[in-house]
């Protein structure tokens, strides 16, 4: 059992306000991920629930205990760090056991407790090594066995496979995720890549600037993104964004910019209607764009001319342009399709999105 | 190593190893030769017939037995030892905690603070002695080792502290905060952390410590005077050079015999040290 919430958490470094009101509630077992740019606050904010850095003002509670003036080791977390932080003097049976003999546990209790975790993690015959004699992978099952161990509140991670190589990222991930099925320990996990967000999260908080953007499960995320950052930077290939202005045609509300032209669908054009004569970004995502055909309604068909053909074998990445605008689209990879080729392309009208051209807010 | 041609190898590379080694050693080549020289051939005019000066065909021992026996060298050389190592521990155990304080917790003006201890370092112990003298005299520890051991530290503190400073901050610091996350508070951390990783820059501080009271001449000059109480450098230099005669055999056995402890604890250490001053800490 364990709840950590964050109330209206600021932190300020000198001048540089890092951390803005964040209001945020990490339910009990639940993977939340912190994902934003470099630089957005997430790390800072992670280190102020592990008591690394001091909190300028706000308040965070680990269950019902706030924990503002209680220093890290009392906390009962564990912390995974991006460069595996290993004691390099130790070997990995101490490193692992370094927290529990710090807090006095019996030696036999010591030992059931390293065992458990090296079998749950695969590292039995790496105990008598030290860290230098580990690969990256290896180091980083150390570290995560080094959490398990203690068998804390909170599993906090910060950007821990971001020191490894694409294909055991992908490879770890995976064992992450079901490393948290089996323990069910609340864990909050930084990162700045979204797909480690999406795959890994239960919930995902986006941040910039030290501002939270929007909190929600990843699918919630994807399709109904709170505002223009969340859609670009939650998704990948990113979404298309085209500036447009809101007119009326017939009644009926229309996206229109040059060599673009597209019909606003349904409740957005309920939204979009008090918008009408206002500057507004049109966003859809590359895998919502197809080509057209006659079952496609012409006001969500436009013109576009392919400029670069990527050929992902599961997909092609087509770079168009689009009157002024530039776009990707993802299409079948059965397509024939070479550069400077004109097509026609439909989106699908329920996939729109529209922004706020100053507030950057989703319409 | 250099690519290339055999020539620019040797021209770029081989030569001026050697001749670097070459000036290097010279001078110890020459003390040892000179120790085992007897006195006959030592005072030989350069012209003489005979005259062999990078070579000896009758070594002989008498000017080692001439610092036993005549002079209080065995005596200096367990001066010299005990003030070296008891300086050098207050020295390390100051200048580990201060360089620690300096490098990881965050006071107001560590920063200068570090700044102004390294200039105690800078200022020259030529003009520092004149004081001091003042204050040992005033606390009675003229020709005591004390008068050493305490005044040593006024220039190994700083330079302890500063190298420690630096190795502590090339440690990274989630190894500290992962320690405290795991239960350690800080002092603990420090102890059973930072300090075993710190390891090769204590050694390399210490031997550096080691080596300049070890060979300290100002003050062990200034403030010792009965012969029982100097230190290997200082005794040797008063000891045997009377006025304008320098007893050459036996001076160069004294230094010969005063550098070998300082050889035998680099060699030691001699690993250790190298990865201390180039500062490698891997994860």
């Amino acid at each position: 059992m364990a709840e950590v919430s964050l109330h209206k958490l600021n932190k300020k470094f000198d001048t540089t306000h890092v951390v803005k009101d964040v209001d945020l509630q990490i339910r009990d077992k639940e993977f939340m991920v912190f994902v934003g740019p470099s630089g957005c606050g997430k790390t800072t904010t992670l280190r102020m629930i592990a008591g690394l850095e001091a909190i300028t003002t706000g308040e965070i509670r680990i269950d019902d205990r706030v924990v503002n003036e209680v220093p890290p080791m009392d906390r009962d977390i564990a912390m995974v760090f991006q460069n595996y932080a290993l004691y390099p003097h130790m070997s990995v049976a101490s490193n692992l056991a370094f927290g529990l003999k710090m807090r006095k546990f019996e030696k036999a209790e010591i030992e059931k407790r390293i065992n458990n975790a090296a079998s749950i993690l695969g590292i039995e015959s790496l105990l008598q090594r030290k860290p230098r004699q580990l690969s990256g992978g290896q180091r980083q099952r150390v570290a995560l066995g080094r959490a398990i161990v203690r068998d804390p509140k909170v599993f906090l991670f910060d950007e821990p496979l971001s020191n490894l190589d694409a294909k055991l990222r992908v490879q770890m991930r995976v064992e992450l995720k079901k490393l948290h099925e089996r323990l069910a320990v609340t864990s909050v996990y930084v990162t700045h890549d979204q797909v480690e967000a999406m795959t890994l999260g239960d919930r995902v908080v986006v941040m910039k600037d030290g501002v939270v953007q929007q909190v929600g499960e990843p699918l919630e995320l994807y399709n109904t993104p709170a505002n223009r950052f969340v859609a670009g930077f939650i998704g990948s290939p990113a979404m298309n964004f085209a500036d447009v202005t809101l007119v009326e045609n017939g009644g009926k509300p229309v996206a229109e910019a040059p060599g673009l032209r597209i019909g606003v669908p349904g409740e957005l054009a309920t939204r979009a209607r008090a918008k009408i004569g206002r500057k507004a970004t049109l966003g859809i995502r590359p895998e919502d764009i197809h080509l057209a055909t006659a079952a496609d309604a012409p006001e969500y068909c436009f013109e576009a001319v392919v400029e670069v053909v990527e050929q992902l074998g599961s997909e092609i990445l087509l770079d168009m342009r689009v009157g002024s605008a530039v776009m990707v689209a993802s299409v079948e990879p059965t397509l024939r399709v070479r550069a400077h080729d004109k097509l026609k392309l439909a989106l699908k009208p329920e996939r729109l999105h529209l922004f706020d051209a100053e507030s950057e807010a989703s319409i | 190593m250099i690519e290339g041609a055999l020539w620019r190898r040797w021209v770029f590379y081989n030569i001026p190893l050697i001749l670097f080694v070459f000036v290097l050693l010279f001078p110890f080549y020459w003390m040892i030769v000179t120790t085992f020289r007897p006195d006959g051939e030592l005072y030989l005019p350069w012209n003489a017939p005979n005259y062999m000066p990078f070579w000896t065909n009758n070594p002989t021992f008498e000017h080692i037995l001439y610092l036993f026996e005549e002079t209080n060298f065995a005596r200096w050389m367990l001066n010299t030892m005990f003030i070296a190592l008891v300086s050098t521990v207050i020295s390390l155990f100051c200048g580990v905690l201060a360089g620690y304080a300096l490098a990881r917790l965050n006071f107001p003006y560590a920063g200068g603070m570090g700044t102004a201890i390294f200039i105690t370092y800078l200022v020259p112990q030529t003009l520092l002695f004149i004081p001091l003298a003042e204050i040992i005299r005033n606390f009675q520890l003229g020709d005591t080792p004390w008068a050493l051991i305490l005044t040593y530290p006024t220039f190994l503190i700083p330079f302890c502290t500063w190298l420690m400073m630096g190795y502590f901050k090339a440690i990274p610091k989630e190894l500290e905060e992962c320690a405290r996350i795991d239960g350690a508070s800080r002092w603990k951390a420090m102890v059973y952390i930072i300090i075993p990783v710190a390891v090769p820059g204590i050694l390399s501080s210490g031997i550096i410590a080691f080596t300049l009271s070890w060979n300290e001449f100002i003050y062990a000059l200034v403030f010792l005077s009965s012969p029982d109480q100097k230190t290997v450098p200082v005794g040797v230099t008063s000891e045997l050079i009377r006025g304008d005669v320098f007893f050459w055999g036996p001076l160069m056995a004294g230094a010969l015999l005063g550098s070998i402890p300082v050889a035998i604890v680099y060699s030691f250490f001699v690993e250790h040290y190298v990865a201390g001053l180039t500062g490698s800490v891997k994860g």
